[in-house]
């Protein structure tokens, strides 16, 4: 630790040495470049300057909470406030107008569909498939064949309080397991008469009569003679070709023997009435309301 | 020699510099971590947070298993687009029967920390078996097996015993009823459903497979993605008073 540094320049470089020694080998002065210095103290007075503003240190019962007030819940929940302000005109339009009302006006109807549109990829997408078309179990929504009825308000209902859910709203129907109730000839024969209801091909072991008693005994309470179904009770109509449950035998069978109960969430509290309005109005978008009830 | 020549000593002798930069070192960690202990306003004030009903415990555990992480977090930022998403963004308290939290860190696939109720036992069965069938672009792996592996219903217990050791709040009633209780828990109508609801407030018990026999893993695990992010209910939680 000898000499100033500026006295002892290296031969072979030219730069100045620290005047720092080992067994002869002395270390060159190559201090750091001033942008980077710079760079450091601006930094450096940055982060006291953040210090004061933003909450940063942990204290005895709290941490500093910063001179500008700010939280990131806070935060969050400002620009929701924002966002729901920013929307207001068009969502308290919507919310306080009827269907009808929404379906005469072009400009509520289209936000309806923009934000039902938004609001289903989100949400009702992983079920009922990216453009509504459904897959086995979850019903297809771009037909007009809707099983809980395809009126606004029927939609509503639905996407509100679910189906089979654990909503006390919940719309409930029952497709009873018939294995305990009849005979595997007895199944048989009616999945054979179901098949022919939608226009399927029947084995030769198919009796028209017996398939025919039967289904009025068993079926026809719920969906109605001749297979038509029944939107209140939810029961699908089977003289179309339209199968939520598959239409071949072995699944027909199944779906006698065990019944079936798909279960849809109920949305309510989930989402808001107004995202649940506009989306009644994309969903039936989708499908159309040709036949519907 | 002055006492800036002092430094020499940590210079010249390593054993010095290294405990010097376990001090050093310590101290930032222990600013950082050790308030996050002491400090109240780290875990809000909630309603409806329980521990684990034995099935959940057990869907917990093939979802940590299976690695379901590192794909999915359980954790709502509190960003405008999360919440618009997901809902109510994720708060301390609602993973506070996490050991470990799964927060996680990436997301390939969506946000699940409110994922519970919101698609049907049938979706996540199909979904868990072959995930293409529901979500046609989706790259999850499929885990067919989860349907076909029984659950080790005995087990339970002793993860709840070690949960009740680190301090969760299991009772030795509800650590005597595991069993019992993971059984009601997947059993359409059960008996005793009203005694598991009693002990875990808000516990649904179904087959959530759909599938008949004995309690099998994808139970439990439908059970747990159930019940995600339901207990809190945020029409009386009072978002004003646990700003931070």
């Amino acid at each position: 630790m000898s000499g100033a540094p500026h006295e002892d320049i290296d031969a072979h470089t030219g730069t100045a040495t620290t005047g720092h020694e080992w067994d002869g080998i002395r270390e060159l002065n190559t201090p750091l470049p001033k942008w980077w210095l710079y760079i450091l103290y601006a930094t450096t007075v940055w982060a006291i300057g953040y210090i004061i503003v933003y909450p940063a240190i942990p204290l005895i019962s709290g941490h500093t909470p910063g001179i500008a007030g700010w939280t990131s819940r806070g935060a969050v929940t400002q620009e929701l406030a924002q966002l729901t302000q920013q929307r207001a005109p068009m969502t308290s339009a919507l919310e306080k107008a009827s269907f009808s009302e929404i379906t005469k006006d072009e400009r509520m109807r289209t936000f309806a569909l923009a934000q039902g549109r938004a609001a289903f990829g989100d949400n009702c997408a992983p079920c009922h498939g990216a453009g509504g078309g459904g897959a086995f179990s979850f019903p297809n929504l771009n037909d007009d064949d809707w099983i809980w009825g395809g009126s606004l308000e029927a939609i509503q209902q639905t996407i509100q309080y679910g189906i089979r859910s654990t909503h006390p709203d919940t719309r409930v129907g029952i497709m009873p397991a018939f294995a305990q109730i009849l005979n595997t000839k007895e199944i048989d024969q009616l999945a054979n008469h179901v098949r022919a209801l939608g226009g399927l091909t029947t084995e030769k072991t198919y009796e028209k009569a017996l398939g025919s008693r039967l289904f009025g005994e068993q079926c026809a309470a719920c969906h109605s003679d001749g297979g038509k179904g029944n939107i209140e009770l939810g029961a699908p109509n089977l003289a179309d070709s339209i199968w939520l449950f598959g239409s071949d035998k072995a699944s027909i069978l199944q779906t006698l023997a065990r019944g079936r109960a798909s279960m849809m969430p109920a949305w309510n509290g989930r989402l808001d009435d107004t995202t649940i309005k506009a989306l009644s109005v994309y969903v039936q978008s989708l499908g159309g309301v040709k036949t519907a009830p | 020699m002055s006492l800036w020549h002092k430094h020499q000593i940590f210079e010249k002798n390593s054993i010095f510099m290294l405990i010097g930069v376990l001090v050093v070192i310590s101290i930032g960690g222990l600013v950082e971590v050790l308030p996050l202990f002491y400090l109240k306003s780290t875990i809000e004030k909630v309603e409806g947070m329980r521990p684990y009903t034995p099935l959940e415990l057990a869907g917990r555990n093939i979802y940590v298993r299976e690695g379901c992480y590192n794909c999915h977090s359980q954790m709502i930022r509190s960003l405008r687009d999360e919440v618009e998403r997901y809902g109510h963004y994720s708060l301390a308290a609602e993973s506070m029967y996490d050991k470990p939290f799964q927060w996680g860190s990436k997301r390939n696939g969506p946000d699940l920390a409110r994922v519970g109720a919101k698609y049907s036992d049938e979706w996540h069965k199909q979904h868990l078996d072959n995930p293409r069938s529901m979500v046609p672009g989706s790259i999850m792996p499929a885990n067919p097996w989860l349907g076909k592996t029984e659950v080790a219903v005995n087990e339970i217990q002793m993860d709840m015993k070690v949960l009740a050791f680190q301090g969760q709040p299991y009772s030795p009633q509800m650590i005597e009823n595991a069993a019992k209780d993971m059984v009601t828990q997947a059993t359409n109508d059960a008996t005793d459903a009203d005694g598991l609801a009693q002990r875990y407030p808000k516990a649904q018990s179904r087959k959530f497979s759909g599938l008949d026999g004995p309690v099998n893993e994808a139970d439990a695990l439908i059970a747990y993605l159930q019940m995600l992010g339901t207990l809190v209910d945020f029409k009386i939680y009072d978002g004003k008073a646990n700003l931070r």
